[in-house]
């Protein structure tokens, strides 16, 4: 019982970290693998699903459709900044990369001046549960399941739909695709949108578990850059490997040496992983796949 | 031959050398010549340098505030504008740079003029640190938005690091370094003097010390940039394959710019520290280290002097912006970078250089 309890407390905590890498990485992954721009504003979509999922929780709505609303409202969002900034500036990645670090300056303070520096956030639900002499937090669980489920339907939207078909050939050739008759501009402002709206995911689910801060985003973008960083342009092949084996990494240093080390060791792995293999880890599982 | 004759031949390479170094405050990489700009230029250095006589200490020492990130901003106007390499991280090197400082300065004393010392230290420190993640970036290969990536999760991560040291054990030597609320109460810089050190507090003094050094690092960026070192950044920019096939390490000088540009940016953390005797983490926090981004791109990256003329602007700016409306200063400031990255992306003080230039059609490149 005892060792069940020990396998159950490490596999707890890595399904914790791994949860928080992959929900936090999918909506930069998306955009970034889509588009080659780096979407610095990517913690400010996410205090957005947050505070929305927040406001509309206490405004009566059941949590799981709040965290819709909270996803939607940033998905929203993201599309009209794609239509009216990031659109001009594909041609240009770097300054694409620049302007989206204006608009998280714009939108953290916005926040900060219209909300005030802090939100009446929602309680985490479910309580928790007791096994040997710890407790562990349900919601933990069920934001595991969430990671596994999120990254099963984008597999399903990517490979096993019409748009998934169209916006993976809008990549690969984006002349070709145009000469097909594909809407190339509008398959770029829906992919904005959906990496917009899964970063407004990843703060629907975490808003249970986070005081609401203007500045929340910023807890999530180290560990979003290293998965993403770490796993390469590919999201199934590259960012969910990379999420569990940072998360390893993060999980055991973590319950060994205590939050920043996790940390630091995520950032060393990165730093490692980069002079080793540059593509990240989809580069190197499709040159094994060749 | 004559001992005269013999000792000026010995000294001609050496005066010929010179010579050639000081050609290359002119050359292809940097805007503006003949004497036209270099009058304009000696205009703004005297206006800078009579400024303090009609105005009081307090608003003198604000000025020197603006000097001193400037070091910062022509760093990375060099690794970004000339280099081609975005770091969104110099703040690393600048809060690293400046934590140093106030560690060896805490522990050796101000006493015969150390704190020059630590200022040098401490700038090595920064330099050494670039270095070091340069290495792993450029050697890895590593290009694009990945160099943003990595620069920016090492100065959060510190960020991070630095705010959970409150404890006692905290401490090196005997500088505590205080978590979140930083350090504080390290001695600002002194010149040892006859009749007792000079004091470089806030103020006067300090301004004039700035200036000067501002001056000397921008003349010195413009040989630089202008000398052969500087052509291959700019062709690693322009096209890294075709200049590797030239026969360069293009690793090495990307390396090299990095480290340059730490160096900079932990010359303008050490006088930070030495201005207003505290650092704290948040110095290498998110907010922290977007502002040099929009200094340099709002002035105008691929110009030394455009950046160094636009970072003083924007930082003025941002400063009074934060006196009279403060809560929407850094609003401003992120209206100002998509402003500028949307209708002028080579800057908006470059631009306007570029049509004074036309204008006057001389000073253009």
């Amino acid at each position: 019982m005892e060792f069940f309890t020990a396998i159950f407390s490490i596999t707890y905590q890595f399904g914790d970290a791994f949860a928080f890498l992959v929900i936090s990485c999918a909506g930069l992954a998306v955009i970034f693998g889509m588009m080659g721009v780096i979407n610095l504003a990517h913690g400010e979509f996410i205090m957005c699903g947050a505070y929305v999922t927040a406001a509309t929780a206490r405004a009566g709505l059941a949590l799981p459709i709040a965290i819709l609303c909270g996803a939607l409202a940033a998905a929203a969002i993201g599309m009209v900044l794609e239509r009216t900034v990031m659109r001009h500036l594909y041609h240009r990645p770097m300054d694409s990369i620049i302007a989206t670090w204006g608009i998280s300056l714009i939108a953290t303070q916005g926040v900060l001046i219209l909300l005030g520096p802090t939100m009446q956030g929602v309680g985490t639900p479910l309580g928790s549960m007791a096994l040997g002499d710890r407790s562990y937090s349900l919601y933990r669980l069920v934001l595991f399941a969430a990671a596994v489920g999120l990254l099963g339907g984008l597999y399903l939207l990517f490979y096993h739909t019409r748009f998934g078909v169209i916006a993976r050939a809008t990549i690969q050739r984006p002349a070709m695709a145009r000469a097909l008759g594909v809407d190339t501009r509008r398959v770029y402002g829906l992919t904005f949108g959906l990496g917009a709206g899964l970063a407004g995911l990843a703060g629907g689910l975490y808003a249970p578990t986070m005081t609401m801060v203007p500045t929340m985003g910023a807890t999530f973008i180290v560990e979003s850059f290293v998965t993403v960083v770490v796993g390469g342009a590919d999201i199934f092949l590259g960012a969910a490997p990379a999420a569990a084996i940072l998360a390893i990494i993060k999980a055991s240093l973590t319950a060994w040496y205590g939050q920043l080390f996790g940390q630091i060791g995520l950032l060393v792995a990165v730093i490692v992983v980069i002079r080793i293999m540059p593509g990240g880890l989809s580069a190197v599982v499709k040159r094994w796949q060749r | 031959m004559s001992r005269a004759e013999a000792l000026d031949a010995l000294a001609a390479p050496a005066r010929s050398r010179a010579r050639q170094w000081l050609s290359r405050l002119e050359g292809p990489q940097t805007m503006g010549r003949g004497p036209a700009f270099w009058v304009a230029m000696a205009a703004v250095v005297l206006a800078a340098a009579v400024y303090p006589l009609f105005s009081n200490d307090y608003t003198v020492g604000n000025a020197a505030y603006f000097l001193v990130w400037t070091f910062m901003a022509m760093g990375l106007g060099v690794v970004w504008g000339y280099c081609g390499a975005l770091s969104f991280g110099q703040t690393a090197f600048f809060g690293l740079a400046g934590y140093a400082y106030g560690v060896i300065t805490i522990n050796i004393g101000s006493a015969y003029g150390l704190t020059w010392l630590a200022l040098i230290l401490s700038v090595g420190l920064g330099a050494a640190f670039a270095l070091l993640i340069g290495y792993f970036m450029f050697y890895g290969r590593i290009k694009g938005v990945f160099i943003g990536i990595v620069t920016l999760s090492v100065t959060l991560v510190l960020e991070t690091f630095m705010a959970q040291t409150a404890g006692p054990q905290w401490a090196i030597g005997t500088a505590r370094l205080n978590g979140f609320n930083g350090m504080s109460g390290m001695p600002p810089l002194t010149v040892p003097w006859f009749g007792g050190d000079v004091v470089l507090y806030s103020g006067t003094a300090l301004y004039y010390v700035l200036l000067a050094m501002v001056v000397i690092v921008y003349l010195g960026l413009r040989m630089l940039l202008n000398a052969p070192f500087g052509n291959v950044l700019v062709a690693i920019r322009e096209n890294p394959e075709r200049t590797e096939m030239l026969g360069y390490d293009i690793r090495l000088y990307q390396m090299l710019a990095f480290g340059l540009g730490g160096a900079l940016a932990g010359l303008s953390g050490a006088l930070y520290t030495a201005w207003g005797q505290y650092i704290t983490p948040s110095s290498m926090g998110l907010t922290s280290a977007a502002l040099p981004i929009v200094w340099v791109a709002v002035g105008g990256r691929r110009d030394i002097t455009a950046t160094l003329l636009g970072s003083v602007l924007v930082i003025a700016g941002f400063q009074a912006l934060t006196i009279y409306g403060s809560q929407y200063a850094l609003v401003v400031m992120g209206a100002l970078l998509v402003f500028t990255v949307m209708v002028t992306p080579d800057g908006v003080v470059a631009t306007l250089m570029q049509r004074l230039g036309r204008i006057f059609g001389k000073a253009g490149r």
